[in-house]
């Protein structure tokens, strides 16, 4: 290998080490809910759950159910699981049969902001 | 500690309320990934270490067919929340079929760009920027220019999230894109050759334009429907990028370009990609190369340090 060729590889793997050993906490993306993304249900959910990839902050992350008509359908109690802050929780009342909007937006813990929102149905 | 919790959430506060929490790629609940061959439409904190290409060239006049192999690295750095700066630099390695195989550094290629349209709704980003190859810093054994070209250009994204719901599975599809002139500083170049014959290479302006098409399973996933995708299928994104030359002037034509199929993953903090490299017709290439990179986000690397622009 060429001096120059071989200065350049050193550098390379020396910067890409250095970068993957930082501590990355990173956007928190969803992974995967309860009722599931685009799913429909016999049954009226208690509580909608949400995964995500990185632990949130509390205090800044919300989620929120809202019916085709856009009026919120939740008990307004959307809450980071105690035992898991990966997890966001919001309790439901008895839903009627329906189209329903899961709203949430999250701040992982390095303030990253994402936002976003899926649909599920519950028929009898 | 009650103070340190509090000073925490005013910390996060502070971040939220004071924009520095924009992110690489993101417009609205659309990711966009860092694009191989074309130039995407985002100011970042990012690192690409290394783009490696290799690709056979065909025999051209009294230019012998050559293998050739480049390991690039770019760096962009945002100076303010909708401004940044990049810099990159290409090893080359041209291994001819008849001579001895030469290598070098191409030109140093800087930037700047500005974003000045996003709309998360509609999840569209437009922005304009200005690509500089600086002539003369590159090794001429590997081809490298002795003039500038100055390519000012625009950039654009677009998620197709607001598609009805009928055509639910077309949301996942995005597109991005690029238009710009390339303008050298030398209208010719004229070479002595050995007999004291003159040949003269005319440098035309050029119109670069490039596109690149995007279905991402992570969006699927989490916004359409869960369709059970595990790892590592859950986060990757099939593209397909063209990446286009059109002569425009000094008695030079014609297209020539490259049509890459590829995949992408890109995970939390890093991404990696590798794209086929097919040349669209003849003056292009004659065989297909082949395209991969690892990227590194460095907001979500170093979000308090280099991971956020200079000036909030």
């Amino acid at each position: 290998m060429k001096p120059l060729l071989r200065r350049f590889v050193l550098v390379s793997i020396a910067a890409v080490a250095c970068v993957a050993a930082a501590p990355a906490a990173a956007h928190a993306f969803l992974d995967h809910a309860l009722p599931a993304v685009g799913s429909s249900v016999h049954e009226a959910p208690r509580s909608v759950r949400l995964w995500f990839s990185e632990p949130l902050e509390p205090a800044f992350s919300r989620v929120r159910v809202v019916d085709a008509a856009g009026k919120d359908v939740d008990a307004a109690d959307s809450h980071v699981d105690a035992s898991d802050a990966k997890v966001l929780v919001a309790s439901l009342p008895a839903l009627a049969p329906g189209t329903y909007r899961v709203v949430w937006r999250v701040v992982s813990v390095d303030t990253h902001v994402t936002a976003g929102d899926f649909t599920f149905d519950i028929t009898r | 500690m009650k103070f340190t919790s509090i000073s925490g959430a005013a910390f996060v506060a502070l971040c939220i309320a004071s924009g520095a929490v924009g992110a690489h790629g993101f417009a609205g609940k659309r990711f966009f990934p860092a694009t191989l061959a074309t130039e995407d439409p985002f100011v970042a904190d990012e690192l690409s270490l290394p783009t490696i290409f290799w690709q056979k060239s065909p025999a051209s006049g009294d230019e012998p067919a050559a293998r050739e192999t480049e390991f690039a690295v770019d760096m962009s750095k945002r100076i303010t929340e909708n401004f940044g700066i990049g810099i990159g630099t290409t090893y080359k390695v041209v291994r001819p079929d008849d001579g001895d195989t030469e290598r070098g550094f191409d030109n140093l290629e800087a930037s700047v760009k500005y974003k000045f349209y996003q709309d998360d709704v509609h999840e569209a980003i437009v922005s304009a920027g200005i690509d500089w190859d600086i002539g003369g810093t590159g090794s001429r054994h590997v081809g490298a220019e002795s003039f500038s070209t100055i390519t000012p250009g625009v950039f654009f994204g677009k998620g197709f999230g607001d598609l009805p719901a009928n055509v639910k599975f077309l949301r996942p599809l995005a597109i991005t894109g690029q238009v710009g002139v390339g303008i050298p500083t030398r209208s010719s170049t004229t070479t002595i050759g050995d007999e004291g014959d003159a040949e003269v290479e005319r440098h035309p302006h050029t119109l670069e334009w490039g596109l690149s098409i995007q279905y991402s399973l992570p969006y699927l996933q989490s916004f359409v429907e869960d369709v059970g995708l595990k790892a590592p299928f859950n986060r990757m994104i099939p593209v397909v990028e063209f990446a286009m030359s059109t002569a425009l002037d000094r008695g030079a034509s014609g297209t020539t370009g490259t049509v890459n199929p590829g995949i992408i993953w890109a995970g939390q903090a890093i991404q990696w990609a590798v794209e086929a490299v097919i040349p669209v017709n003849r003056r292009s290439g004659n065989s297909v190369g082949v395209l991969a990179q690892l990227h590194f986000f460095l907001d979500d690397l170093f979000p308090q340090t280099i991971g956020r622009p200079l000036i909030r």
